[in-house]
C-alpha cells in the first residue's frame, strides 16, 4: 500500500494537521518511507491470534461510580488562550 | 575532600545525615554547575534556582528537626514530561511552550513528599518522540562525552529522555526523572554512561505525566549508580487511582535487592539479538558481561524470541495510533499555542502546524493513516497482534530463565550531524530496547565499557513482570564487575 498525494491531504486534513502544497511531495516520499517498512508485517501468520491493546493487565479496574474531584474552574481555565467569563472562547462556528 | 557534584545520590544522603554537608550548599553546588555547562549542554529548559533553594533551606530545617525522608535535600533534575505545580511544563514544543500546569504528576508528588529538591526541568525529544533529543523545540542537547582526539564533534545524548541522561553524567543533578515509550531511558543512559531503568509497566502513575503512547509509557529514574536508581525507583513507584492501569501492588526494596547476588540466576541469551550488522565491541563487552555473571555462579541460556525482527515496524505502527490520538487535545482551544484562523477548523489546523516539529508531525500523520477507516485492520490491529506474539515469546522464555542480558544500543552515542535525515534508520536505535515496552517488562541500562574512542556503552537486563528486584541485583553484579568509572570531558568540578 503506498499513498498518494491526494491521500496525504486527507489524512492531514483527519489530522487537522495544515499541511502546504510545497509540503505535500517530501512528506509523501517520507511517509511511504516508514510504511514500506512496516509493511513486512504482513509476512507474520497471525491467524487466531487475539490482539492486545493495553500495556499491563488484561482488564482495567474499575472506581466507584462518585464525583471525586470539581470546584476547579479557575485552574481549568488557568492555561486557556481565550475566555469569555466562565467559558474557553473560540472563533464563531454557526453564522 | 569529593566535590559535592560528584557524590553519588546514596553518598549525598550520608553526608547530609553526618551533617558534613547542608543541603543548601549541595543545591548551590549543582546550581552553580548547571549556571556554568547548561549554556553549552542545554540539558535544562528551564532551572528553578529559588525554588531549589528554598526546598533546599526547608530539607535543612527537617535534617536539623531529625525527620527527614527518604530523599531529604537531594537535587534532582525532572524530564519536562512530569507536569510541575506552578512551573511551566513544555514538553520541548512550542505548543506547550508556556504551559504552566495547576497540578502536580503523581511521580513528582512522591519525590516531593520524600523531600527531594527540584533542580529544573530537563529537556527531550519533543513529546519524547525521539531518539537523539535533537528535536526539541528549545534546542538540541549536548552529550558531555566526547571521541578521543575529536573534541569539536558533537554527539547527541540519545533520547528522549536526553537532557535527564546529560544532566546526570555532566554532574549537573544526582539523579532525575526520566520516562520510557521504546527506550528512552535506556538508550540515553548507555549513550552517556548512566545507568537508568524503565520498570514494570504499571508500577510508576502516569498520571501529570504528558501522554506520548500509553500502552508504552513508562515513568523510570535515571541516576549514576544502580542503588541511586533502586532508591529513587523506591519514591516514584506505588499505586495510584488516578491511573486506570497503575499496578495495585506492594512496592519491595529496590535498593536491598541490589545486593543479592546472582548466584543460581539463569540468565537468558536472546540469539535473535546476535545481529550480524553489530559492532565487534558491542558484541565482545556482551560476551564480557556474560563472562561476569557466570563467574559470580549465575548460569547462562540461550534463549530464542522468535518475533524481535517485527518488534520495530510493530512499535511504529502501536506508538503513532496512539499519539495521533493523544494529541488531538492540542488543538488552541483550553491550553497551549492558538493560532487564528478563518473558521474553527482553520483555526485547529493552523495551530496544530506551528505547534509541532516535523518528528511529532509525521507520526501523527502516520498514526491518522494506520487507524483511518479501510487500514484500521491491515496495520492497527495486526500489529496488536505481533505485539501478542511478541509478548508470548517473553512468556515462554520466562519458563527457563529468570533475566534476559542484552545490549542497550547496537551503537555507542553517534554525531549530532550523523544518520539523521534517514527516519528508519534513526528507529533502528531502540531495536534492543523497545521489545521491553511491547512486553511491558522491566529493563534498565548499566555502563559497563567503553569503546574504541572511548564512549560509554551499556548492558542491558530485562526481567520478569513486576520483578524488578532481580533486574537490579543483576545490574549491581554488572556494575560491581564492570567499574566503569571513566568520566565525560563536560563536567561540573573538571
Amino acid at each position: 500500500m503506498s499513498l498518494d498525494t491526494a491521500t496525504v491531504r486527507r489524512v492531514a486534513s483527519l489530522a487537522r494537521l495544515r499541511v502546504e502544497e510545497r509540503d505535500l511531495p517530501r512528506l509523501e516520499s517520507e511517509l511511504n518511507g516508514i510504511l514500506g517498512w512496516i509493511e513486512q508485517l504482513q509476512a507474520v501468520d497471525t491467524t487466531g491470534v487475539e490482539p492486545v491493546a493495553g500495556g499491563g493487565a488484561e482488564a482495567l479496574r474499575l472506581r466507584e461510580d462518585r464525583v471525586t474531584d470539581g470546584g476547579i474552574q479557575d485552574d481549568v481555565l488557568a492555561n486557556a488562550p481565550d475566555r469569555a467569563g466562565a467559558f474557553f472562547a473560540v472563533p464563531k462556528v454557526v453564522e | 575532600m569529593t566535590a559535592a557534584t560528584d557524590l553519588t545520590l546514596a553518598g549525598a544522603r550520608a553526608a547530609l545525615a553526618r551533617r558534613e554537608l547542608s543541603a543548601v550548599e549541595l543545591t548551590r553546588a549543582h546550581l552553580d554547575a548547571i549556571a556554568a555547562l547548561n549554556p553549552r549542554l542545554n540539558a535544562f529548559i528551564t532551572v528553578t534556582p529559588d525554588q531549589a533553594l528554598a526546598q533546599a533551606g526547608a530539607a535543612d530545617a527537617a535534617l536539623a528537626r531529625g525527620d527527614a525522608g527518604p530523599l531529604t535535600g537531594l537535587p534532582l533534575a525532572v524530564k519536562d514530561l512530569f507536569c510541575t505545580a506552578g512551573t511551566r511544563t513544555t514538553a520541548a514544543s512550542r505548543i506547550l511552550g508556556d504551559f504552566v500546569p495547576p497540578y502536580e504528576s503523581t511521580v513528582t508528588s512522591q519525590l516531593l513528599r520524600d523531600g527531594a529538591v527540584f533542580l529544573g526541568k530537563a529537556n527531550l525529544d519533543e513529546f519524547a518522540m525521539g531518539s537523539s533529543n535533537t528535536s526539541s523545540a528549545f534546542g538540541p542537547v549536548e552529550n558531555p562525552w566526547k571521541r578521543q582526539g575529536e573534541e569539536n564533534t558533537v554527539l547527541v545524548p540519545g533520547g528522549s529522555s536526553g537532557g535527564s541522561a546529560a544532566a546526570v553524567a555532566a554532574r549537573l543533578a544526582l539523579g532525575a526523572t526520566a520516562t520510557d515509550t521504546g527506550g528512552s531511558i535506556r538508550q540515553p543512559a548507555a549513550f552517556c554512561g548512566v545507568a537508568g531503568i524503565k520498570p514494570t509497566y504499571g508500577r510508576c502513575s502516569r498520571f501529570g505525566i504528558i501522554a506520548y503512547a500509553s500502552s508504552l509509557d513508562q515513568a523510570g529514574p535515571v541516576a549514576r549508580t544502580v542503588e541511586d536508581c533502586a532508591i529513587l525507583l523506591n519514591s516514584m513507584a506505588g499505586f495510584d487511582p488516578r491511573d486506570s492501569t497503575s499496578a495495585d501492588l506492594a512496592v519491595p526494596d529496590f535498593a536491598a535487592a541490589c545486593e543479592r547476588g546472582v548466584k543460581g540466576l539463569r540468565i537468558g541469551i536472546p540469539r535473535e539479538y546476535r545481529l550480524d550488522a553489530l559492532p565487534a565491541e558491542i558484541a565482545a563487552l556482551w560476551e564480557q558481561g556474560m563472562a561476569w555473571l557466570q563467574a559470580e555462579g549465575a548460569t547462562l541460556a540461550e534463549i530464542s524470541l522468535p518475533h524481535t525482527r517485527y518488534a520495530l515496524p510493530t512499535y511504529y505502527i502501536v506508538a503513532p495510533a496512539e499519539a495521533s490520538s493523544n494529541l488531538a487535545r492540542y488543538d488552541g482551544v483550553r491550553f497551549g499555542l492558538r493560532k487564528d484562523g478563518e473558521d474553527l477548523k482553520d483555526l485547529y489546523e493552523r495551530t496544530r502546524a506551528a505547534g509541532f516539529g516535523e518528528e511529532v508531525k509525521r507520526r501523527i500523520l502516520i498514526g491518522t493513516y494506520v487507524l483511518s477507516a479501510g487500514y484500521y485492520d491491515a496495520y492497527y490491529v495486526k500489529a496488536q497482534q505481533v505485539r501478542a506474539l511478541i509478548r508470548q515469546d517473553f512468556d515462554r522464555a520466562w519458563d527457563q530463565v529468570d533475566a534476559i542480558l542484552a545490549p542497550t544500543t547496537p551503537t555507542a552515542a553517534f554525531g549530532r550531524d550523523e544518520k539523521q535525515d534517514d527516519p528508519v534508520a534513526m528507529y533502528l536505535n531502540d531495536v534492543f530496547t523497545i521489545t521491553a515496552n511491547l512486553a511491558g517488562l522491566p529493563g534498565m541500562s548499566v555502563p559497563a565499557g567503553q569503546d574504541a574512542k572511548g564512549l560509554p556503552l551499556g548492558l542491558q537486563i530485562l526481567g520478569r513482570r513486576f520483578d524488578e528486584e532481580t533486574v537490579f541485583a543483576v545490574g549491581r553484579a554488572i556494575e560491581r564487575n564492570a567499574g566503569f568509572s571513566a568520566l565525560p570531558a563536560l563536567r561540573a568540578a573538571a
